[in-house]
């Protein structure tokens, strides 16, 4: 089973979190204290601890109008529900799909509308409470693979459109599994941790000194589109500063790395233009590159479907974020001039029939090399990985048949593939640093599919 | 820029033997018939994440890895691409080429090879005990009744070239890719659709019969004609959900 996207990049703040809970559980009063200190933080959320009638209710009263329903697949493509909650040859929605973490195996919840294994009993409202607080109608605790700090932005009007879709969807009597994580992360109470530090329920507040379309956008970005579960580095104390959000991190397991999307000068977007990010984000190719790895998961089940204008909003509202640094500039790094030697001899041999003698690319898919922040990035990790295992960008409703890049991983040995990852990170003015056979061979272990 | 050219030219003159041979053996495409009608322009290049590790071709390297994909029926092929992205069958580098690519491009990647019918590769003549050949060459062309198994022929056809639209030959392969699939059959590993037939054999098949038919079919001389057998007209000796009938 293929690990996802979502299963992530919480998993680290999870530990973090979970280790400060695991020591203040040592003392229990401060532990009460802390889930006291919980409740308040979250008075919502404090009040759905208890089912209730209505949770279970069998009347779900949702409103299945059909234009409402339209409305609810839309959306819940702009979330990407299906990444997770749709198993490989899985039936649509039936969960079990299984998310490795370094804690053990989650496996996605059914959400079909089946009485006893799906969600059928829910009702709107609680299906809204779950969006907003990140609990369960039972007052269960959700695991934040589901990107729950970023789903409580979601209007009330929005989730109750998704939950109508989710009513018309094929019931599936299918049980979920049980996850596997292993003592103490299979204690939900440990989620009070990373709650306290990450999860800040509420409704996404529009900025009204801006305009309707950064609105939407953010609103997309920040809501549903849950970008910053892979883009926001979590910091080595467990928290995310506002300062980093946005400005990119490796994503753990997976080990991709997930660019900045900030305009700052490490592989931020500060010179692309809106049609770039919108082709890249759409199309998953653009004139500044293609999208790979598990973004290109992302496009394939979500961003190709949506809207023109909703995709132009998410391009106007990523290209506002700040500016910090601006690109990098200056000369670029001399390697060793044997090793460079080498890499440009296999450049030669292999790349450059479709990336072109100077790294110029033949667009539209066969993406430039020169001052593509892909390669030039400071983490090496995305280039390297290109080289070893190659890959398709995804085949969408604007680009259905993608040119393929080949794996180089059994032909290339390391120091031949830290070559010319070197020579493509150094040459045509591109500012990246060299990078070593060591780190090509630990890349050979990160998982594929 | 001819590089494109050449494999649109190629392409061209395939699609053009295939109108013209129209008669019996080239009619039955069966459900390969819902392939998209049109290639796209330089398929050549798209596929080159394909034809890195498999050849140019599709004819295969000389190793175990990387099998002889041309000629095969287009139905298997493309029973394989999709197997392969969801998880049918499991080989990573594979699964994470194929993960994001929609049905009706895998229906036409599938196409482009079943198209392409390069020279075989030399036979295999690794030196090995008569008898072991005797026995391999037996369950291929009459199975063994008393067992339950089936002849490799029954279905893979005559030429053993494979038979529209869904099952594939077994001539160009080495001998120990076509082990390593009964093995991977066996262990449950490698699922075709259901109801799946060749586990059903594979379960029934022990180490020495496997070694026995994989290196037979590996010596095997290059056929006259490598196309694929049309589709039969009797039923086959299992339901195969590859191969509805």
């Amino acid at each position: 089973m293929k690990p996802t996207l979502c299963s992530m990049s919480w998993s680290r703040a999870f530990a973090i979190g979970g280790i400060v809970l695991a020591q203040l559980l040592h003392a229990p009063l401060i532990g009460g204290a802390h889930a006291a200190a919980a409740a308040t933080t979250t008075p919502a959320a404090a009040q759905t601890t208890a089912p209730t009638d209505t949770d279970t209710d069998t009347d779900t009263d949702a409103d299945t109008r059909p234009d409402i329903v339209k409305r609810g697949e839309y959306l819940a493509r702009a979330g990407d529900c299906i990444a997770c909650h749709t198993a490989p040859r899985g039936k649509l929605f039936a969960g079990g799909l299984a998310m490795e973490t370094p804690f053990g195996t989650l496996y996605s919840p059914n959400i079909t509308p089946d009485p006893q294994y799906g969600i059928g009993t829910w009702s709107e409202e609680a299906f809204f409470r779950m969006m907003r607080t990140g609990r369960k109608p039972d007052g269960a605790l959700i695991y934040p693979a589901m990107p729950i700090a970023q789903y409580t932005k979601v209007t009330r009007e929005d989730s109750d459109a998704i939950f109508a879709f989710l009513r018309t969807v094929e019931p599936v009597r299918q049980p979920n599994r049980k996850h596997t994580l292993r003592f103490p992360f299979n204690q939900r109470d440990l989620l009070y941790g990373w709650r306290t530090l990450y999860f800040h329920e509420g409704e996404f507040k529009p900025d009204p000194a801006r305009s309707v379309e950064w609105n939407r956008g953010a609103y997309l970005v920040e809501g549903l589109g849950h970008c910053t579960m892979c883009h926001t580095r979590i910091n080595a104390l467990g928290g995310s500063s506002p300062r980093e959000q946005f400005a990119g991190g490796l994503i753990p397991v997976q080990n991709w790395y997930a660019p900045s999307l900030t305009s700052d000068k490490d592989g931020g977007l500060g010179d692309w233009s809106i049609k770039d990010i919108v082709d890249l984000l759409q199309a998953g190719i653009s004139d500044r590159g293609a999208v790979y790895g598990p973004m290109a998961e992302v496009t394939y089940h979500s961003l190709q479907y949506l809207s023109d204008e909703d995709i132009r909003a998410m391009a106007v509202y990523l290209k506002s974020l700040p500016d910090q640094h601006g690109r990098k500039s200056g000369p670029s790094a001399t390697p060793d001039p044997q090793v460079l030697a080498l890499g440009k001899q296999i450049y030669a041999d292999k790349c450059a029939i479709c990336h072109g003698a100077n790294g110029e690319g033949q667009l539209p898919h066969y993406p430039p090399l020169a001052g593509n922040q892909s390669i030039e990035m400071n983490s090496a990790v995305n280039p390297i990985r290109i080289v070893l295992n190659g890959g398709f960008p995804p085949g969408t409703k604007r680009n259905p048949q993608p040119f393929g890049m080949p794996p180089f991983g059994q032909e290339l040995s390391d120091a031949e593939a830290a070559a010319v990852v070197t020579f493509i990170r150094t040459a045509w003015g591109n500012h990246g640093l060299p990078v070593t056979a060591r780190e090509v061979n630990e890349l050979r272990k990160a998982p594929l599919h | 820029m001819h590089r494109r050219i050449i494999g649109s030219l190629v392409l061209f003159v395939l699609l053009a033997l295939r109108v013209l041979c129209g008669g019996v053996a080239c009619a039955a495409t069966g459900a390969a018939a819902a392939a998209p009608a049109t290639m796209p322009p330089a398929m050549d290049e798209r596929v080159r994440a394909c034809t890195s590790c498999h050849g140019v071709q599709g004819q295969g390297r000389n190793n175990d890895y990387f099998p002889r994909i041309a000629g095969k029926p287009a139905e298997y092929l493309f029973n394989q691409l999709s197997a392969f992205r969801d998880g049918g069958r499991t080989y990573p580098p594979m699964g994470y080429l194929l993960a994001f690519l929609p049905d009706d491009y895998l229906r036409q990647i599938a196409r482009y090879f079943a198209d392409l019918q390069p020279p075989y590769p030399e036979s295999g003549h690794a030196d090995l005990p008569p008898k072991l050949l005797a026995a391999g060459e037996r369950l291929v062309m009459r199975g063994d009744p008393a067992r339950g198994i089936p002849a490799c022929v029954a279905c893979h056809g005559a030429r053993m070239t494979g038979t529209e639209p869904g099952i594939p030959g077994l001539l160009g392969l080495h001998a120990s890719y076509i082990a390593g699939q009964m093995g991977t059959w066996r262990s449950g590993t490698r699922h075709a659709l259901a109801p799946d037939c060749m586990r059903t054999i594979a379960l029934k098949l022990n180490d020495n019969d496997i070694t026995a038919v994989s290196n037979w079919l590996a010596r095997q001389p290059r056929p006259a004609d490598p196309r694929p057998a049309p589709a039969p007209a009797g039923r086959l000796p299992l339901a195969c959900g590859s191969q509805p009938q």
